[in-house]
């Protein structure tokens, strides 16, 4: 059995008496896609910040790359990349020195890095901008370039907080081909993000954490399968409120958000069939396989998180 | 040799200082060279002389520390401000394996280069307009730039750390830096105040820099040097451990 990346156990940190993190355990599994899925204010950030020991806990116990935290974070953060969440991309330097200069960081010698940048380049899809201004790339660029940043050290393990967060879609798919690559180099990744396509398509094992814990670990196609009905009909359009009394004899569970009443069901037909019947009241459906987001809501609730 | 880990920082700060050097020395000369040709032949030219000496030649010392002090403590509010709060610089630092202070430390050190590259710009003034009494005692000017640096850079950053934006700083100006310039003895001698006064002048760490830095200028050594010096020094060890607690506070906790 390899050693794992990382590995939480009980963890706890509170903030003016208020848990941020309350009692988390996490074991990563080398060479997998980790992703950490949360609400606003579940203790995502704080749970990255402890895993890198920058901040000490108040109780628990973290073993990062074999390394016991915060004591050794040192060491530890030696083989570990960090895409962080906001923007800290040297405005004052090319794409090429922000490179160096944060290689320089982790101790690498400038022959060393003359030899890894053009390759980082490569990767980011960088190579023809690599003496332009930071100002000058798109964000997509910039973030890639966060990415490439991160592996500067060559790192066992990538901490991601929320990659790809204010990109256009497609600068998301190159941020997603470039973790699959890393995958198939056999890096380690944890990923927090609100995008539920992003962690269904990129996670091997997916923890819901909620007011400082996990609430739910397993695999997408896992977590949907115990937690949610397969089919669900989003149903909406005039005529809604008087319908709702019929779903519930159709659907195992049903709930509305706003102008939308969203019915759960192992067996979809019979509230197909009914919808059909009255198309021409105005109200209209959508049809839809579960999803994570599915999961998502039902365990932390759709309440807005501020 | 492996190089501190302080150095990296150090070097970031001086890599991105190279891109503009030459604007960046004028700015920094401008100001204490106006204020010592202007006051130095305008003020100097209705003064018969200040501790027996011409205006100028005992304005001279009052500048350069004057300079050092601006410098250093701009660097340590303003341009760290920037690095810490606006550019996350500080925080993509503490992702790899340096620790806040190997971030402080590099901060500290570049803002005393850069007081010590002030100084020596002044310096340069003093001896292109032969206003040194003793060229070799004037050498020791250098030192006490750094040390001077030092100083206010400790000072800078534990200002740096409480501040929660960057009109802040004015405050330190209008509350600590002003008040050392007008009443440190860089425009007079202490000795003209009074006693009162004078003798709450003598706590400010600018006091003690032109204490070891005039004589230098006159061509004399200084009375206590020792103490100077360890006054400032203290100064500078002071406001750096409180930086480190402080941002440490601010960012990592």
């Amino acid at each position: 059995m390899p050693l794992s990346p990382l590995s939480i156990h009980d963890l706890s940190k509170r903030y003016g008496g208020i848990p941020v993190v309350d009692g988390l355990n996490l074991e990563l599994a080398p060479g997998c896609c980790h992703g950490l899925l949360g609400p606003n204010g579940a203790g995502k950030t704080t749970t990255l910040r402890l895993a890198l020991g920058l901040i000490a806990a108040d109780t628990g116990e973290i073993r990062l790359l074999g390394h016991a935290l915060p004591d050794q974070g040192r060491a530890a953060r030696q083989r570990v990349g960090v895409v962080p969440q906001s923007d800290s991309l040297d405005p004052d330097f090319t794409v090429r020195e922000n490179l160096f200069t944060y290689g320089r960081y982790f101790g690498l010698r400038p022959a060393e890095l003359a030899g890894r940048i053009p390759r980082l380049l490569a990767f980011a899809g960088l190579e023809g901008k690599a003496d332009a201004p930071i100002a000058s790339l798109s964000g997509g660029m910039k973030r890639r370039l966060t990415l490439a940043r991160a592996l500067v050290n060559d790192p066992e393990l990538i901490f991601l907080d929320e990659p790809t967060t204010g990109l256009d879609p497609q600068a998301r798919h190159l941020i997603w081909q470039g973790l699959r690559r890393l995958l198939h180099q056999g890096k380690t990744l944890l990923l927090t993000t609100h995008f539920m396509d992003e962690a269904e398509r990129l996670c091997d094992v997916i923890s819901v954490m909620d007011q400082g814990r996990i609430i739910v670990q397993g695999s997408p196609r896992e977590l949907i399968r115990a937690h949610i009905e397969p089919h669900v009909v989003e149903v909406f359009g005039e005529g809604l409120t008087a319908w709702r009394d019929r779903a519930a004899r159709f659907c195992q569970r049903c709930e509305r958000v706003g102008e939308t009443l969203f019915c759960y069901t192992h067996a979809p037909q019979a509230v197909l069939v009914d919808l059909d019947g009255r198309h021409e009241t105005g109200l209209r459906y959508l049809h839809r396989p579960a999803n994570l987001e599915d999961v998502f809501l039902k365990l932390t609730g759709r309440d807005l998180r501020d | 040799m492996t190089e501190p880990r302080w150095f990296p920082v150090w070097r970031r700060n001086f890599l991105v200082w190279k891109k503009l050097a030459i604007p960046s020395m004028l700015g920094n000369l401008a100001d204490p060279l106006l204020y010592m040709l202007g006051l130095g032949y305008g003020l100097g030219g209705l003064l018969q002389s200040v501790d027996g000496v011409p205006y100028l030649h005992f304005l001279a010392a009052g500048m350069l520390c004057y300079s050092v002090t601006n410098s250093s403590t701009f660097e340590t509010l303003y341009s760290a401000f920037s690095r810490m709060h606006v550019q996350k610089t500080w925080e993509a630092i503490l992702n790899t394996p340096l620790g806040l202070r190997d971030v402080l430390l590099g901060e500290l050190a570049w803002a005393s280069s850069k007081a010590l590259l002030s100084g020596a710009a002044i310096l340069l003034v003093i001896w292109g307009l032969g206003l040194q009494a003793d060229f070799v005692l004037s050498l020791a000017l250098i030192p006490v730039a750094l040390l001077t640096g030092f100083c206010f850079a400790g000072l800078g950053l534990a200002v740096n750390a409480v501040s929660p934006n960057y009109d802040f700083f004015l405050y330190y100006f209008t509350l600590a830096i002003t008040p050392m310039v007008l009443l440190g003895g860089v425009f007079y001698p202490p000795s003209a105040l009074p006693a009162w006064l004078a003798a709450g002048a003598a706590w400010l760490p600018l006091t003690h820099a032109i204490e070891l830095a005039r004589p230098l200028v006159l061509g004399h050594w200084p009375d206590r040097p020792l103490w100077h010096g360890v006054v400032l020094l203290l100064y500078g060890v002071a406001g750096f451990t409180a930086a480190l607690g402080l941002t440490r506070r601010r960012l990592l906790r």
